[in-house]
């Protein structure tokens, strides 16, 4: 039965901040088996001490993003068959990002430009007030909508090749969030959100590329949020100076 | 480095180089297909204030346009941020204003 085992050739990456290098291993294919599937197998079976991170395993958490043959990817939802390179499959750490052992890297860059970017609710009611009645089809709901399904796994901002080059850039999926919460109509500092996005690393670097687009596990569309953000603190600067 | 100013700066010196490299493309194939000479040309702009105000105009917009957009290019590939970026960005302003208004007055100015 051995004989009729088929290997796949797979490099990962091993190391640190400091540095490291791809190292090599021989997984057997499977019929169904996910990028997630193959790096479990060399932490149980090959490499106890590789170090990666997930969590929910169905593409909800957004915790196991890689690059993937040099592409960034969700890996337990991408297919093995979907991705292999002839036989061989390159898993690295997401780009982009500080690495802090093999495969996981530090997301706290990436998180800080969320709160940089006023991505959290400013509350426009207390707790004594009613539950306020949204209606989904107001258009700056139908808007704010379109990005809710973020799932903050950073592959937007490992693909974007401005924050490649302007690491001050918040990237993708910051602005994203700010775009949401500036369309809410529970928000109660949408000045705030405008002046947060409009300063050196603001949406105003962004060059429509659309790798976000493109890459977006959830088919988001984080360039047409931010060519929102650019559009609203134009008008405001035309309007109010700011 | 864009942040909104930069930004509206830049879209809004695109926004009048449009209308300004059209018209500017025009002329000069229109001119050309009478077979103008070199000194029939001059002896219309020359003197001209709307050619002036039309080419000192355009090189106004094509200065802030490019020095914007060396700044965003120059930071990005080179990481240059801070005084020494502005710095750059001033100098290039200044040097196509320059280069741009000793052309504008040399076509222009009688």
């Amino acid at each position: 039965m051995s004989n009729d085992v088929k290997y796949m050739d797979v490099a990962i990456w091993r190391g640190d901040a400091d540095g490291g290098a791809y190292e090599n291993f021989q997984v057997p294919a499977q019929d169904n088996q996910t990028i997630l599937d193959v790096v479990s197998w060399v932490q149980q079976n090959a490499s106890s001490t590789l170090t990666y991170r997930y969590a929910c395993r169905v593409g909800m958490c957004g915790s196991c993003a890689m690059m993937v043959n040099g592409t960034p990817r969700w890996t337990c939802r991408t297919h093995v068959k979907k991705v292999l390179d002839g036989n061989k499959l390159t898993v690295g750490p997401l780009r982009n990002l500080p690495v802090i052992k093999d495969l996981a890297t530090d997301m706290d860059p990436f998180f800080d430009k969320w709160v940089a970017a006023e991505g959290v609710h400013h509350p426009s009611k207390t707790r004594d007030d009613p539950v306020e009645q949204i209606n989904p089809e107001s258009s700056a709901r139908v808007e704010a909508s379109t990005g809710i399904e973020c799932i903050n796994c950073s592959i937007c901002y490992a693909s974007c090749d401005t924050v490649a080059g302007n690491p001050d850039y918040l990237g993708p999926a910051a602005l994203q969030r700010a775009w949401t919460l500036y369309n809410d109509t529970r928000d109660a500092d949408k000045q705030g959100i405008l002046d947060a996005v409009s300063g050196d690393g603001g949406c105003h670097n962004c060059h429509s590329q659309g790798s976000c687009a493109v890459h977006c596990p959830n088919e988001l569309n984080p360039m047409r949020a931010i060519a929102g953000l650019k559009r609203a603190t134009t008008l405001s600067f035309l309007k109010r100076g700011r | 480095m864009l942040g909104l100013r930069l930004y509206i700066l830049q879209r809004m010196s695109a926004l009048f180089m449009g209308p300004f490299v059209l018209v500017h493309i025009a002329v000069m194939i229109h001119a050309i297909q009478g077979g103008l000479s070199t000194a029939e040309i001059l002896g219309r702009t020359q003197g001209s204030i709307f050619w002036f105000l039309f080419y000192s105009t355009f090189v106004i917009a094509a200065s802030v346009h490019s020095a914007i957009g060396l700044r965003v290019i120059v930071h990005e590939v080179l990481g240059m941020k801070g005084f020494a970026l502005s710095t750059l960005t001033w100098s290039i302003c200044l040097i196509l204003l320059y280069m741009g208004g000793r052309a504008v007055t040399a076509v222009t100015m009688i």
